[in-house]
């Protein structure tokens, strides 16, 4: 069904990704699908990496790490931008394609009403992809 | 509260050493402890997510209230007090601030001809993030695109008038009675302004930001240049000043001109077609203005700031061409050559800080304007720092000091140029007597198509203000956010409007000139970081692999 999942992680977030992660894993088992993690970074320094060198190394480990504990296939891709709070769908959208992901697990907030000036990075996915997209709700009050 | 760390990924099992791993050997990272982001507040509250440095965020936001509050409540008495500070700083602290203004000059050139102009900020392997040209726009855009629409047509024309008059304003002791060598002063003291100096400042800067950032792994705040000289207490209070009076300067800096732009678009509206230029007027400029530069700043760097910035060269480029080709053509491309002579020819007068015998000129006009761009460099050199990256050292001082130096001396030429030719030639007294944010105006005027070049001249005004406001906000934002280019959206919202609102009460309220005074006056405290940014650049550079 799926051959290849993609799931964009932001390594400074992780405890909010868990749900996402165990489905991407789950589903991945099931269809011996391929996991691609997909990690956006400034090109400045940030608090997950100093540089964009360090922030590959620190995905590729992250993607080792999951493909250990869960046992699926993984792999890494880290993309930069200058401003990725502002580019990041569109980026996504891009690694989609480069990808060639044919299913998408991410996880994104409850919807709310700030929603309709600034929609969340889910919704915008999936209203522009051509590819399954599985949003996954964060249920924390905080997320 | 959630107080963020990394220390899910600080300690990877094959990064070898704790903290902060080395990279594969492209650029030289500082070692240090701190991580980005380690003092900020990360919530969501009412719906809203935000990560701010505690400190620099809750007191800068303190303290610009407090003299917003102040400047309106106590109008005559503070205002006088700020105005009065300026000219005491400027005339007595002159020969600092062109001594120092040299010194940034002097390094940017000398970079350029050494070894240490290959570095490539970034590593050695870094690409850029933009093109040549969406680059350059940016640079020119941020650093003086609206100042060029003020004064390219009213400052050579008042050098060219105290010049020949011989008045004590004169640089130089002027040339009385001598029309075209009271030119060539005029433009040379101009281009003096406007060219290899104030660039040379935001150069250093900008240089010393995307050093310490983009190859040493600090974060992208002004405090960072200061790590060769403090060490890790740039983290502690010492740092929080530093940011904060970046913070201070910026906003302020933005409001009192956004303020100016709104004065000087309104002129042009009146005058071209008889809309009222009130208060009401105004503050829908304004207002205009900030919904533009919200959205730009929402769309980031990439498809907001730096379109608009082209969209402003393009403008820019047609309004200059128009002036070249219906004006003086021959004398322009002329002229163009012979200024750029007079300036070199000048300009180690010009420059010389000491024992000088045009005070007025020296300490009311160059000592001004150094403490202006050097108030407004923490914000154009973290803005040019951050669409950097990827550049050699060679590459950003050509792009950053000489091409904008030779743009403006061309500008300047065209524009004040065209402006004297019409006083001298035929006598047209209008731009002479044309209030300041008009003398563009009274220019135009005076060739065909005037509604249309007018038009296109109040819109630049106003794009060069979107322009300014938007990358502000940005800058801003990182600053009060510890850094992090990446906090979210909602901050950004936050200062682009403060920065409106704060214009408009100050135009309405009245005290935009007290603040634009106090502004200036963190010229001096700026002049000592720029110093230290020199010294830090040398020691950075110099540990650097090189290309």
């Amino acid at each position: 069904m799926y051959s290849k999942i993609m799931v964009p992680v932001d390594l400074a977030h992780l405890e909010v990704l868990q749900p996402a992660l165990k489905t991407a894993s789950d589903l991945a088992r099931h269809y011996g699908a391929e996991v691609c993690y997909v990690g956006v970074t400034a090109t400045t320094p940030g608090s997950v990496a100093r540089t964009p060198e360090e922030y590959q190394q620190k995905l590729e480990a992250f993607a080792r790490e999951q493909a250990g504990d869960h046992g699926q296939r993984a792999s890494a891709r880290m993309i930069t931008s200058p401003d990725p709070i502002a580019d990041l769908d569109d980026v996504l959208l891009q690694a989609i394609e480069d990808t060639g992901a044919d299913l998408v697990v991410m996880a994104t907030h409850l919807p709310r009403h700030l929603d309709a000036v600034m929609p969340s990075h889910g919704d915008r996915i999936a209203a522009h992809t051509e590819q399954s997209v599985f949003l996954v709700r964060v249920h924390n009050r905080d997320g | 509260m959630d107080k963020q760390s990394n220390d899910n990924n600080a300690q990877e099992p094959d990064n070898g050493s704790v903290g902060v791993p080395a990279p594969e050997g492209p650029a030289n990272l500082i070692d240090t402890d701190y991580v980005i982001g380690q003092d900020n507040v990360a919530t969501t509250k009412f719906g809203l997510e935000i990560d701010l440095h505690g400190k620099v965020f809750s007191i800068s936001a303190l303290i610009i209230l407090f003299f917003v509050i102040i400047t309106l409540a106590l109008q005559d008495q503070v205002g006088p007090a700020f105005t009065a500070l300026r000219p005491w700083l400027t005339n007595n602290m002159a020969w600092f601030f062109l001594f120092s203004a040299n010194i940034f000059v002097l390094l940017a050139v000398v970079l350029i001809f050494t070894p240490l102009g290959r570095v490539r900020l970034g590593g050695m392997h870094a690409k850029p993030d933009f093109s040549y040209m969406g680059w350059f726009a940016m640079l020119f855009a941020a650093g003086m695109g609206i100042g060029l629409m003020f004064y390219g047509v009213a400052e050579p024309m008042t050098h060219f008038g105290t010049s020949l008059s011989g008045s004590d304003w004169a640089p130089l002791g002027g040339a009385p009675g001598n029309e075209q060598a009271a030119l060539n002063l005029g433009m040379a003291a101009t281009i003096f302004h406007w060219g290899l100096h104030p660039w040379g400042i935001y150069a250093i800067v900008a240089l010393a930001l995307a050093l310490f950032s983009f190859n040493k792994g600090l974060p992208l705040t002004m405090r960072s240049i200061f790590y060769p000289i403090l060490g890790e207490r740039v983290w502690g209070w010492p740092g929080h000043v530093i940011d904060i009076v970046a913070v201070f300067a910026t906003l302020f800096g933005l409001a009192t001109s956004l303020g100016l732009g709104a004065k000087q678009a309104a002129a042009g509206l009146e005058y071209l077609f008889g809309i009222p230029g009130g208060e009401v007027t105004m503050v829908l400029l304004i207002t205009g203005i900030t919904c533009v530069a919200l959205t730009s700043v929402l769309l980031g760097v990439d498809k907001g700031v730096q379109r608009l910035s082209q969209i402003n060269m393009v403008l820019a480029a047609l309004l200059l061409l128009f002036i070249i080709i219906v004006g003086p053509t021959m004398l322009i491309l002329s002229g163009f050559f012979e200024n750029l002579w007079n300036y070199a020819a000048d300009l180690p007068a010009l420059a010389n800080p000491f024992g000088r015998q045009d005070s007025n000129f020296m300490e009311g006009w160059t000592s001004f304007y150094w403490a202006w761009w050097i108030s407004w460099s923490p914000f154009v050199g973290m803005f040019i720092a951050r669409v950097s990256r990827g550049r050699t050292v060679r590459e950003f001082i050509i792009a950053v000091l000489l091409v904008p130096t030779v743009i403006s001396v061309l500008w300047m030429t065209a524009f004040g140029g065209a402006a004297i030719d019409q006083f001298v030639s035929n006598g047209f007294q209008g731009v002479k007597e044309a209030a300041l944010e008009l003398k563009l105006f009274a220019m135009l005027g005076q060739m065909p198509l005037t509604t249309i070049t007018s038009f296109i001249g109040i819109v630049l005004v106003i794009v060069f203000f979107v322009t300014s406001s938007d990358s502000g906000s940005l800058v801003i934002d990182s600053i009060t956010a510890g850094g992090k280019v990446d906090a979210p959206k909602p901050q950004r919202v936050f200062w682009a409007v403060i920065e409106g609102a704060i214009a408009i009460a100050l135009l309405v309220g009245g005290g935009a000139e007290a603040l634009q005074a106090m502004v200036i006056s963190t010229g001096l405290p700026f002049t000592l970081v720029l110093l230290a940014a020199c010294y830090a650049i040398i020691v950075g550079l110099k540990d650097e692999p090189r290309g």
